[in-house]
């Protein structure tokens, strides 16, 4: 027992060393703890949000970046955007396909069916977006611990809506030397930096980088039928919650098992509690 | 056998008699089940059955997962997808195995402390030490090459920075690297071949638990005292010990059931937490991420991998020694295995009498530096390679064969430890009223 | 005393029952999961049922499409051929059963069972002979219907067997019309 107890000790004595740690790594980029529907261990996605987003990806995204990962038929998925029947195989029809079956197998073009997956990216420097909202979780610190994903569910999909919403006019150091190629965005970390806005240890004085995307998203670039909001933030929400889903689509189911397990585990130790204290009464007579 | 003396399996009916007499398997089961346990061990003694459930585990979710996985440069990737997608339940059996890898390494690393704390590694239980060694060993060539399946970022660069760690090798180095990749590059050989002895390896330990246990079996658990169970007659030994089967069966159970409520939370809630995002990236050569970080349970032994840069003095003057052939980044592979060396060795370094570190004032304060040395370095390796990150992981590595190579033998010859009960019956006598003669005891108030 | 005894030897027993219980439940919990991972995945279930456009296929035409891996012929039959088909003394048919998917398996081999449309235009039936599974030419053999060139079945314009090796009426899998121009197999 001491020892465990011991044991828990050093490795929050450890864990209160790494986060009193003074930032050195931090400050890099402006992400914002954006509240989503799906956070916690109870969270669900919102379906109007979810088919929301899906319209903001169709209109926009789509002309550059893929779901290559993701099919058709998980539009009507529960839990997910949930189209009707009909409408899933009105909207895979909207695509074309390759199919290598046809025209005696040297292949043609077909209008996409339910089956079929979501084509790739257009362009070459336009990342697949399917798996885009779990690729991009780990940004949050502080200090390398992930504490803000643990206990504020920031996660890849409060990165995508600051991305989105994250293009600033740029920094006056940026003015100084030469002129920067793509867009200054706040929230972007792989990008080129100027050197002009370097401080002298290399350090970034002003947050993120430059991104070769130009600002995808203005507000009121979308006219939604359910009357929602088409300011930026909330567009931006919108995509970056359709994106979570298409990256972790069973994350319902997922959560459901967990919490099921929890509890029929927790169910179980009690029942071995008793047992082992029943078991051991007759060798444990407590010291008076 | 030289075990502790209990009362072994009898075959009674014919049928028993019949299949004894033939392969005595019944027999076999019997003794190991129901085996003298010392009955004051605490609960630090639940992380072998965690381990072995925790093997069970990744064998049978890893068998199932080779069921949809493709181990394909171009396929791997998005089979790894389809699992998680479109497999009926897929996203559960990959989830309980990827972090299976972490529960694992939390166990190992639990059961690892618990024997240096009460000196377990120390004779008679050489050989049970140095199989476990091996085993964990064995366990994180079996992790880091489950990590390359996915193939995504941190998997293919992940590959060719661990497979460079033997490229630095002097004279051969180049040579042994090619022949572990089958090409000068990480690729298809790699996936294919590293995913042939994922699936073997777990097999591998599967038999070294077999061996472990049965060492520890001859020899009798160690506990919290450090005493020996007595042999001298079997009523001795029935007061130290009590069978394994049911009272330390239940409460390993018990234990375990704990351990697996805290596992589905985290794969329920929080699955990637402790994997590296950049693994849902698909492999790209062209395209190194920013900081290649190892997963958390290698993380200690990657920073001392790191630690020693050609600026440290001692690197310079083994360069120098060595004619050139150590450079700092072999010293450094060799600092990142020496690391695990030192604990094997462990047995003939420690030159104290006294077994269980409960007994011995001094040690227990260095014991738990070292624990919470673990921990910085485990957190130092996730760093980037700068100031003051270098320093701290330096200090921290040295601290790791300091306690090896020079505190525990110095120890057992400066410390003056106390004495230790005569017996386990002493011990336990001391937290527990003796017991009484008539078994169980009616308590009216129930 | 020995009530008492008694009462708590039931109250262990019980207590050791329902953790034996709780453990079988848990464990019969995790296994499933791994039983079910074989059945079909979600992708190759969505290729269980499939869309056919048929509004480009005129009368006296047929439409071959792949189908879970197998042929599937599509017909608009003719006047004539409908006249045929229903011309034919069921009594006479080697194989007398329908052998449609979308009926009663003891339904009889008439035309009107075996078209999927109420005018009876539209035949769609497995591509496959029923003797040892070639792939039977249209418009071709001795009644008009299908032909197996591999060892001479011969169906008629219904896809019946008539004379030849093949044990069976050509099978009629699960189809129907989600509009008037396509028809969903599966």
């Amino acid at each position: 027992m001491n020892m465990l107890r011991n044991a828990t000790l050093a490795a929050v004595a450890a864990l209160a060393l790494t986060s009193g740690q003074a930032s050195a790594a931090g400050a890099e980029i402006k992400v914002t703890d954006y509240a989503f529907p799906f956070e916690g261990p109870f969270g669900q996605f919102d379906q109007m949000q979810l088919q929301r987003g899906l319209q903001v990806y169709t209109e926009i995204c789509a002309a550059c970046h893929g779901l290559q990962y993701l099919s058709f038929r998980n539009l009507g998925d529960e839990g997910g955007p949930h189209l009707p029947e009909d409408q899933v195989f009105a909207y895979a029809e909207f695509y074309e396909i390759f199919d290598q079956a046809l025209f005696d197998g040297e292949g043609d073009f077909r209008p996409a069916t339910p089956a079929d997956k979501f084509p790739m990216s257009n362009l070459s420097n336009a990342p697949d977006l399917t798996l885009m909202a779990k690729a991009r979780a780990g940004f949050s610190g502080p200090y390398g611990t992930g504490m803000a994903q643990l206990f504020q569910g920031m996660g890849g999909a409060e990165y995508i809506a600051s991305l989105m919403t994250g293009y600033v006019e740029e920094p006056e150091c940026a003015l100084e030397g030469e002129p920067m190629d793509g867009y200054y965005n706040i929230a972007f970390a792989a990008g080129g930096f100027p050197d002009s806005c370097k401080g002298d240890h290399g350090e970034h004085l002003v947050p993120g980088s430059w991104i070769a995307m130009s600002p995808p998203l203005y507000g009121d670039d979308v006219t939604f039928e359910d009357g929602s909001s088409t300011e930026l933030e909330a567009v931006a929400m919108d995509v970056a919650a359709f994106l979570m889903w298409t990256a972790e689509p069973k994350m319902m189911a997922r959560k459901q098992a967990g919490l099921t397990g929890v509890i029929f585990l927790t169910l179980l130790s009690v029942l071995l509690y008793l047992t082992n204290k029943r078991l051991w009464a007759p060798y444990k007579n407590k010291k008076a | 056998m030289a075990g502790i003396p209990h009362d072994h399996y009898e075959p009674k009916s014919n049928g028993e008699k019949w299949l004894y007499s033939r392969l005595p398997i019944v027999g076999l089961l019997y003794d190991t089940l129901m085996l003298p346990t010392p009955r004051n061990l605490n609960w630090m003694w639940i992380w072998g059955i965690v381990l072995v459930f925790t093997l069970v585990l990744q064998i049978i979710t890893g068998i199932v997962l080779v069921m949809h996985y493709v181990p394909h440069v171009d396929m791997a990737f998005a089979s790894v997808e389809h699992i998680m997608r479109d497999v009926n339940g897929g996203h559960m059996i990959r989830y309980f195995h990827q972090n299976g890898a972490s529960l694992f390494f939390v166990a190992v690393y639990a059961h690892i402390f618990r024997s240096l704390y009460y000196g377990s590694y120390k004779a008679p239980r050489e050989v049970t030490w140095i199989i476990g060694m091996l085993m964990y060993l064995l366990m994180m060539g079996t992790a880091f090459m489950g990590y390359v399946l996915p193939w995504g970022q941190m998997s293919f660069h992940g590959t060719a920075v661990i497979t460079g760690l033997f490229g630095a090798i002097p004279f051969i180095g180049e040579g042994v690297q090619t022949w572990l990749l089958g090409a000068s590059a990480v690729g298809q050989p790699a996936l294919n071949r590293f995913f042939s002895l994922h699936y073997l390896m777990p097999f591998i330990l599967l038999g070294l638990t077999i061996v472990h246990i049965w060492a520890f079996h001859t020899t009798g658990n160690n506990n919290p005292t450090g005493v020996e169970v007595r042999r001298t007659s079997k009523e001795d030994a029935a007061k130290d010990t009590l069978p394994f089967w049911p009272y330390f069966v239940i409460k390993d159970l018990f234990a375990l059931a704990i351990i697996l409520a805290v596992f589905v939370a985290i794969v329920g809630f929080m699955p990637n937490y402790l994997g590296h995002p950049d693994n849902y990236i698909p492999a790209n050569a062209l395209a190194t991420p920013a900081h290649i970080v190892p997963e958390w349970y290698f993380l200690p032994f990657y920073a001392i991998l790191r630690a020693f840069t050609a600026d440290v003095w001692v690197v310079q003057i083994v360069q120098f020694l060595s004619f050139g052939i150590i450079d700092a980044k072999f010293f450094g592979v060799l600092a990142m295995f020496g690391a695990i060396a030192v604990m094997a060795l462990a047995p003939w370094l420690d030159t104290s009498s006294v077994r269980s570190g409960k007994y011995r004032p001094m040690f227990k304060w260095w014991f738990w530096l070292l624990v919470v040395d673990f921990f910085v370095l485990m957190w130092v390796g996730a760093r980037p390679a700068e100031s003051p990150y270098d320093m701290i992981s330096l200090v921290a590595s040295t601290y790791w064969f300091a306690y090896f190579l020079v505190i525990l033998p110095v120890l057992g010859v400066i410390e003056k430890p106390l004495t230790p009960p005569a017996t386990i019956e002493e011990d336990y006598n001391a937290h527990y009223a003796p017991q009484s003669d008539s078994a169980p005891v009616v308590n009216p108030a129930e | 005393m020995s009530q008492v005894e008694e009462h708590q030897g039931t109250r262990r027993d019980f207590l050791y029952y329902a953790t034996a219980g709780a453990g079988v439940v848990v464990t019969g919990a995790a296994v499933w999961p791994l039983v079910n991972q074989m059945n079909p995945s979600a992708d190759v279930l969505a290729l269980a049922s499939i869309r056919v456009d048929i509004s480009a296929v005129d009368p006296g035409t047929q439409l071959t499409v792949l189908w879970q891996g197998k042929p599937v012929f599509i017909r608009a039959r003719t006047e004539e051929e409908i006249a045929e088909a229903n011309a034919v003394d069921l009594a006479s048919l080697p194989d007398g059963l329908s052998q449609n998917a979308n009926l009663d398996p003891t339904a009889d081999a008439s035309d009107a069972n075996r078209a999927l449309s109420e005018d009876g235009v539209w035949l769609v039936q497995m591509g496959i002979c029923t003797h040892l599974g070639c792939v039977p030419l249209g418009q071709a053999g001795d009644f008009n219907g299908w032909f197996c060139p591999c060892h001479g079945s011969h169906y008629d314009t219904a896809g019946r067997i008539r004379r030849g090796p093949a044990p069976r009426n050509l099978d009629i899998p699960v189809a129907s019309f989600v509009d008037e121009t396509t028809i969903q197999l599966g």
